[in-house]
């Protein structure tokens, strides 16, 4: 009886197990078939999004495509390795649009763009994905309200360290009734996107801003050159 | 298969056992997704999607899977297939995924998929559970599209509105505005406003049923006995 009983779960943890490998290798199938595709359509949602912030007048050069890595930091809240893409007006540096992560929105991570004007002020921003909760935390989208654009024009000058709060908090930011947590994190997200650009606004625009400066020399003379 | 069987399955699917009526399954996407017509009719249809695939995957391994095994199993197979779907519309329809978000993965947590593997797939073969699938989503679309026109009517006075998030910019002049100037109306939007609706909705339909049944039955008894439901 025993033997009989022991021999049955083995039996249906085999099968469980099969079915479950069966599983994982349609899903790494699709993902893997899917994959190039999705990222394609994120990046059109992306640069749509950007259209929609950086304005036409601020730029003449081939934004989209003058872009350069940013490694990870705390301030801009990203793990892996981000974009930057760089207006120019007549080649000089005019506006740099930067991802940031809110790592701490009511659903997770909340992914934006921010574009800012050579000297510090913000010229829009916008909400790649996000997970937070429908009919409550999602009026950050521009589909869904017009909230996000409470941060046009803000800059660390306009706005002191304290006013980077929503109202209740004693800030000077609005928000709406029943979803405080989501922009208590998009705020803080872009007061840091802001304070990284004013770290980082020089070496952003040169050819490679991870670089340390010595090693830029031989591409800062090709540039000229050109 | 025969007509009649099929007949039964789409009756059973759309009007009798109806998912979001009679049976009462899948309440969280119904309540929660049901606030305007074009949501409301997109989740329907990946429901539907999932059901029909969740439907003829179950029928096909029904005689290979241990009876104390299948639920495990059911519930296996309906989160490959639900992942699936969503990376194929994070794929291929982006916009429309950008809208539906967090409420696809949800669809493995509705009731009325697993229900149905169990109920009706796992006795049943490939095409029946398939065409079962199908009515049971269609069923189940039907209420959650009238749920959400509305709800949508009552709390925005438009429908369609969102539509050009599916179809692009272009298809904005299909959204009706019902009531011009309209304030909205809170309640209809958020859960208790389903709630209610979806009450009304049942009392209707329970409605519809008694009034058939007293026709039916009046040569006999003359409109003496109205028999219970």
């Amino acid at each position: 009886m025993r033997r009989t009983l022991a021999k049955a779960s083995f039996h249906t943890a085999l099968n469980l197990l099969f079915f479950t490998m069966i599983g994982t290798a349609l899903l790494a199938l699709t993902y893997d078939l899917t994959r190039d595709t999705i990222a394609r359509s994120e990046e059109n949602e992306k640069l749509k999004l950007i259209k929609q912030i950086v304005p036409v007048s601020a730029y003449d050069n081939a934004i989209m495509k003058d872009t350069a890595p940013l490694v990870a930091d705390t301030l801009l809240g990203n793990d892996s390795e981000a974009t930057v893409y760089r207006g120019r007006l007549k080649t000089q540096p005019s506006i740099a649009v930067l991802q940031a992560i809110a790592p701490d929105g009511y659903g997770g991570n909340i992914k934006l763009i921010i574009a800012i004007h050579f000297d510090g002020r913000i010229s829009g921003v916008r909400v790649v994905s996000h997970l937070e909760t429908p009919g409550l935390g999602d009026y950050i989208e521009i589909a869904k309200n017009n909230w996000i654009n409470v941060f046009n024009g803000a800059s660390l000058e306009s706005h002191q360290n304290k006013d980077w709060k929503v109202k209740k908090d004693g800030g000077t930011f609005d928000y709406m009734a029943g979803a405080t947590i989501t922009p208590r994190a998009m705020i803080k997200a872009v007061h840091k996107a802001l304070q990284y650009y004013r770290l980082h606004r020089d070496k952003l625009f040169e050819d490679n801003p991870n670089a340390p400066p010595n090693l830029d020399k031989t591409k800062e003379v090709k540039e000229k050159r050109e | 298969m025969t007509t009649q069987e099929i007949k039964d399955i789409f009756s059973n699917g759309i009007w009798k056992q109806n998912a979001g009526l009679v049976q009462l399954l899948g309440l969280c996407p119904l309540l929660a997704i049901s606030n305007s017509v074009v949501n409301a009719l997109s989740l329907g249809l990946a429901t539907t999607l999932v059901m029909t695939l969740s439907g003829s995957g179950v029928a096909a391994i029904r005689e290979v899977i241990p009876n104390e095994a299948r639920i495990p199993v059911y519930v296996l197979l309906i989160a490959v297939l639900v992942t699936i779907v969503q990376f194929l519309m994070n794929a291929y329809v982006h916009a429309l995924y950008l809208v539906l978000g967090i409420f696809i993965p949800l669809i493995v947590t509705n009731c009325i998929v697993l229900a149905r593997a169990e109920s009706f797939a796992s006795k049943n073969g490939i095409r029946a559970s398939a065409l079962d699938g199908i009515a049971m989503g269609l069923g189940l679309t039907l209420i959650i599209t009238i749920l959400g026109a509305v709800r949508e009517i009552f709390g925005r006075g438009t429908l369609l509105s969102g539509i050009d998030l599916v179809f692009g910019e272009s298809a904005k002049f299909m959204v009706i505005t019902v009531i011009p100037d309209y304030q909205g109306f809170l309640l209809a939007v958020l859960p208790p406003g389903a709630f209610i609706a979806l009450g009304l909705l049942i009392a209707l339909k329970n409605w519809i049923d008694l009034r058939a049944t007293q026709k039916a039955s009046k040569p006999d008894i003359s409109g003496t006995a109205i028999p219970a439901i």
